[in-house]
């Protein structure tokens, strides 16, 4: 998957995104199963709703966590989730 | 309710799988029905307030996945209610249905209801046997609910019980999921419990079936990547080590039988342990609290070869339910372990019923009847052992 940018993710209508209370994260559920995502992937994850670019996604990420050049994790992450159908680019 | 000297278990965790039996009523007879023999008996049914009651203590435990399941869920008239009730606790919400007594209004109810997936299972991929195994018509009617559940944008699993009678069609069955456009395909290898392990003679299938098989399931999950997902699992009656049971017991599924029995998995209910019922205590007691959910969590319970197994953590010893119905003991080690020593017992066993299979493929011997899943059956099954009891 290559990913411009300029794309706007949302999450795919067949999984679901949200917070555990019990767990203590957030996680990715769909039929009869579920994935517990770190801390990092669940901030990510939280900022796609098919209005943010990626672009978007990466300056609100290095603004909340003062950090800068969280590009390459960003998108290493969005390429498995891409790849694994969590989200999909809004059409 | 906590028995005296049981402390309750503060290291327990939280079950995270709710598997709501909400009837054993069902329009289909599969004769590898894994529900219990005894399904007549279960004549009442938890109510609407009960099933939102054991929802929310569940869901507050953490459980996140439910499944409503049977018998056939559709046959509850209050099921849109109860989906509804729990996509607003919080669950994902899977129906795990045979599609018959679903019709469009009803799947845009359960949509509108927060209904998150459905599951429809096929008998086989030709009309005629498809309607033999599940002793109605309901071919056509299911492969028009399963165009149904994709045009209202659910995730689709199509769920295919393998055994004998159409193992051998498993290149038709893949190409019907593909032509129906499933994201996720269960060839699910009949397990012997229940219906199917007194149709076992008729059902397992052979080595060379099974050979054949693994070929074209390999096919067409390389073929499929990224489109649909196959599953694909052998029967165990075929392996040399148990399969991680539940993912040990107790430790994340939770089923709640239709009269309200909380089990550690669908088939508990057959062993010789007393298990609580959601109407006399919560859910949190019956899953941290009770002797039957206790009784062979950690590795205490375990006799040898288990307990110095140095692969006990990975399986946890197999199947209890497996043990208890090929050695009498559930505590045994499953005997599809090749360290049980009562595996031999199971591989003579698995070689009498391919020598059967091989004469009624000659045609030598006649074959027998399947007995089919049904209430008039379970009768008969009930009234046999309240005789022999």
């Amino acid at each position: 998957m290559n990913i411009n940018k300029a794309d706007i993710p949302e999450i795919a209508p067949t999984f679901r995104f949200q917070w555990e209370e019990v767990q203590d994260c957030y996680v990715v559920l769909y039929p009869e199963g579920m994935v517990k995502l770190s801390g990092s992937a669940g901030e990510i994850m939280k900022r796609i709703n098919g209005e943010h670019s990626v672009d978007t996604i990466i300056k609100d990420l290095e603004t909340t966590f003062s950090e800068n050049k969280l590009e390459d994790d960003v998108i290493k992450f969005l390429e498995v989730a891409y790849d694994t159908g969590w989200i999909r680019n809004k059409k | 309710m906590t028995p005296a000297g049981l402390e309750t278990k503060s290291d327990v965790k939280p079950p995270l799988w709710l598997l709501a039996e909400l009837t054993y009523r069902c329009p289909l007879q599969c004769p590898y029905c894994s529900n219990p023999l005894e399904i007549a008996k279960y004549q009442n049914e938890l109510s609407t307030e009960d099933w939102v009651r054991v929802m929310q203590q569940a869901r507050k435990m953490g459980a996140a996945q439910i499944g409503f399941s049977g018998g056939e869920p559709l046959v509850r008239p209050d099921l849109e209610e109860l989906v509804q009730e729990a996509r607003h606790l919080g669950y994902y919400t899977n129906l795990i249905t045979s599609g018959v007594g679903m019709d469009e209004a009803r799947i845009k109810r359960l949509k509108d209801a927060g209904l998150d997936h459905i599951q429809i299972s096929f008998q086989a991929s030709d009309e005629e046997l498809n309607n033999f195994l599940g002793g109605t018509k309901t071919f056509q009617h299911k492969k028009e609910m399963a165009r149904l559940v994709k045009a209202y944008e659910y995730p689709m699993v199509l769920n295919i019980v393998i055994h004998r009678k159409n193992i051998d069609q498993i290149r038709d069955i893949l190409e019907m999921t593909v032509e129906l456009d499933a994201d996720y395909v269960e060839l699910a290898s009949t397990q012997y419990y229940g219906w199917s392990r007194i149709n076992v003679d008729q059902l397992l299938p052979t080595r060379d079936q099974l050979a054949r098989a693994e070929i074209v399931a390999k096919e067409y999950q390389e073929r499929m990547k990224g489109k649909s997902r196959i599953i694909y699992v052998i029967p165990d009656y075929f392996e040399n080590r148990p399969k991680p049971c539940m993912n040990g017991w107790g430790a994340i599924f939770l089923t709640i039988a239709p009269d309200g029995t909380a089990l550690p998995c669908h088939e508990a209910g057959q062993l010789p342990i007393d298990f609580p019922n959601v109407k006399e205590v919560s859910v949190e007691e019956a899953w941290k609290d009770s002797p039957g959910f206790n009784h062979f969590r950690g590795f205490e319970w375990m006799k040898e070869p288990c307990r110095s197994c140095d692969e006990k953590e990975k399986d946890f010893g197999g199947c209890r339910c497996q043990a208890f119905m090929m050695t009498g003991d559930a505590a045994n080690t499953d005997p599809v372990c090749d360290k049980s020593p009562n595996h031999q017992a199971l591989l003579d066993d698995v070689e009498r019923i391919g020598k059967l299979a091989e004469q009624e493929s000659m045609q030598t011997t006649e074959e027998k009847p399947l007995v089919f899943r049904n209430m008039k059956n379970s009768k008969k099954f009930v009234a046999e052992e309240t005789e022999t009891n």
